[in-house]
């Protein structure tokens, strides 16, 4: 990336995302009209929805997430020409993103109604059950590469382990999905729960970026920008894998795979090395532990490749994924939102074609089991 | 350089854009406060179709608290990560040593002009008194 980048596209570029037959581990479907939801949330909650609307944490009465870079936080050439936002047609997604990247699989994951912070946790199971039925009637059945996430609130784990048996028996979802900004860590004890089901139904556990738990998303308090809030993402992320790690939950679920969704990756490196280092120090406040924090990283955590980092030097983003380590990467674009990655130029670093094979495809076929 | 003939004013109305398809790349011209600017209709970072972009003012701040907006509508904002570039000439607003979008000169000439030159306006023929929008390339 150092140098002055000017020229038109090449026809090589064009068709070298389209070899790579891609699994796109972040898509955001948006729901078209409130109303798309009633044939699958009961008329109580519906009223409910209309007459209350979303209860949510937040410090400042009236703050929403939108809009912050750009409307609905969304690509200005993803509104749909037919109306509605972005994400919520799916004859344009398929114009504009799966068709021509070649998408093999896409996985959803769904922010509307914040979905994961509401603090009526009876409200919240009834737009989660919505939710997760109406990605199956509105996208997954509609398109077959399109796969559903089982959306729970881990704050209620009793409704949200019903709401986890009810979805796996249909057996076309393809994880579960928690917030990263629940009341507690990650880590905590009050989840795991919803881990041993996760395990016992050999379903990876997804953990998109976002929500309201209803704490600062950073340590040192609430941010004045979006800026700010944005870098935000890649701390939350970080203090969450290691609550999970450092509380045991790999110890204690061996066979449960771990997806964090959207938090980038550049940050992991220094995670690790400095969660071994204190590991050595301190290992008898941790006994629980069997091996280093690394070595539950490197073995049960997988993460999505947006927003990629973009060091001055193309050799240093080539470093940080040898760091990570490359089965470690899933491809994700984030389509529609504004932060978006290209396949064919987000990797500004040259990767083989087995590399590229990893993270495009075979690393998110093995983690999802496609 | 060819000199392409590619639209009436009329048809690219202020605060607009059109893309147009020159030797095999999307050439996109804005008309701005008057005048015209051809870019590569492709964002130099990820590639974003820049017919899609905000056209913005030059906001600049000397201290927290200030700030200052000129340059209404010629700052082109990518329709995706929100990088901004200066419509004159393709340099990127953040970095512009590294960063620039392929600019092509434009010139704006009357009907009549062009039927003297080399280059007669010849899809136009009932229009010679207008004036026609031509992209360098």
């Amino acid at each position: 990336m150092s140098d002055v980048i000017d020229r038109p596209m090449l026809d090589q570029e064009i068709t070298a995302a389209t070899r790579l037959k891609i699994i796109d581990c972040d898509i955001h479907p948006s729901i078209h009209a409130h109303s798309d939801l009633n044939e699958f949330l009961p008329k109580r909650w519906q009223q409910h929805l209309k007459e209350y609307g979303s209860h949510l944490r937040t410090p400042y009465i009236g703050t929403t997430p939108y809009p912050r870079s750009s409307p609905l936080i969304a690509r200005r050439d993803a509104w749909p020409p037919t109306g509605g936002v972005p994400g919520s047609d799916l004859d344009f997604m398929r114009k504009q993103h799966l068709d021509p990247f070649d998408v093999e699989f896409g996985i959803l994951q769904v922010l509307d109604l914040f979905i994961f912070s509401q603090q009526n946790l009876e409200f919240g199971a009834a737009i989660q059950r919505a939710i997760n039925d109406w990605q199956l009637a509105f996208w997954a059945h509609r398109d077959p590469r399109l796969k559903a996430s089982i959306l729970v609130g881990q704050d209620g784990s009793d409704l949200g382990l019903a709401e986890i048996d009810r979805c796996a028996k249909t057996g076309e979802y393809i994880q579960i999905n928690v917030s990263p900004r629940a009341n507690e860590p990650l880590g905590r004890r009050r989840y795991w729960p919803i881990y041993e089901r996760a395990q016992e139904l050999d379903l990876p556990l997804g953990i998109h970026v976002g929500g309201y738990g209803g704490h600062a998303p950073t340590g040192g308090g609430w941010p004045s920008y979006y800026c700010e809030e944005h870098q935000s993402n890649a701390h939350t992320v970080a203090s969450n894998l290691t609550s999970l790690v450092l509380e045991g939950v790999p110890e204690r679920f061996p066979k449960l795979k771990i997806v964090f969704i959207e938090g980038g990756f550049g940050w992991i490196p220094a995670t690790m090395w400095r969660m071994d280092q204190h590991f050595e120090r301190f290992r008898s406040e941790v006994p629980h532990l069997k091996r280093k924090p690394s070595e539950y990283v490197k073995q049960h955590f997988w993460f999505t490749t947006q927003p990629i980092d973009e060091p001055d030097e193309a050799k240093h983003l080539r470093q940080l994924i040898e760091w990570v380590g490359i089965d470690r990467l899933l491809f994700s674009s984030d389509y529609p939102h504004w932060d978006y990655d290209d396949a064919r130029f987000a990797f500004k670093t040259p990767l083989t074609d087995a590399e590229r094979r990893k993270i495009f495809n075979s690393n998110a076929r093995a983690v999802y089991k496609f | 350089m060819a000199r392409h003939i590619v639209a009436r004013i009329s048809e690219i109305p202020a605060g607009c854009n059109k893309v147009f398809g020159l030797e095999g790349r999307d050439i996109v011209v804005f008309h701005v406060n008057g005048e015209f600017f051809a870019l590569l209709n492709r964002c130099p970072h990820e590639g974003a179709p820049l017919e899609k972009a905000a056209c913005v003012a030059r906001l600049t701040s000397p201290e927290p608290g200030i700030y200052q907006r000129d340059r209404v509508g010629e700052m082109l904002r990518c329709p995706w990560h929100g990088w901004e570039f200066d419509m004159r000439n393709g340099q990127s607003w953040f970095d512009p040593k590294r960063f620039r979008i392929r600019s092509y000169p434009v010139a704006v000439e009357s009907g009549a002009e062009l039927q003297k030159g080399p280059y007669v306006a010849e899809t136009f023929p009932v229009h010679i008194e207008d004036n026609y929008v031509i992209v360098e390339v």
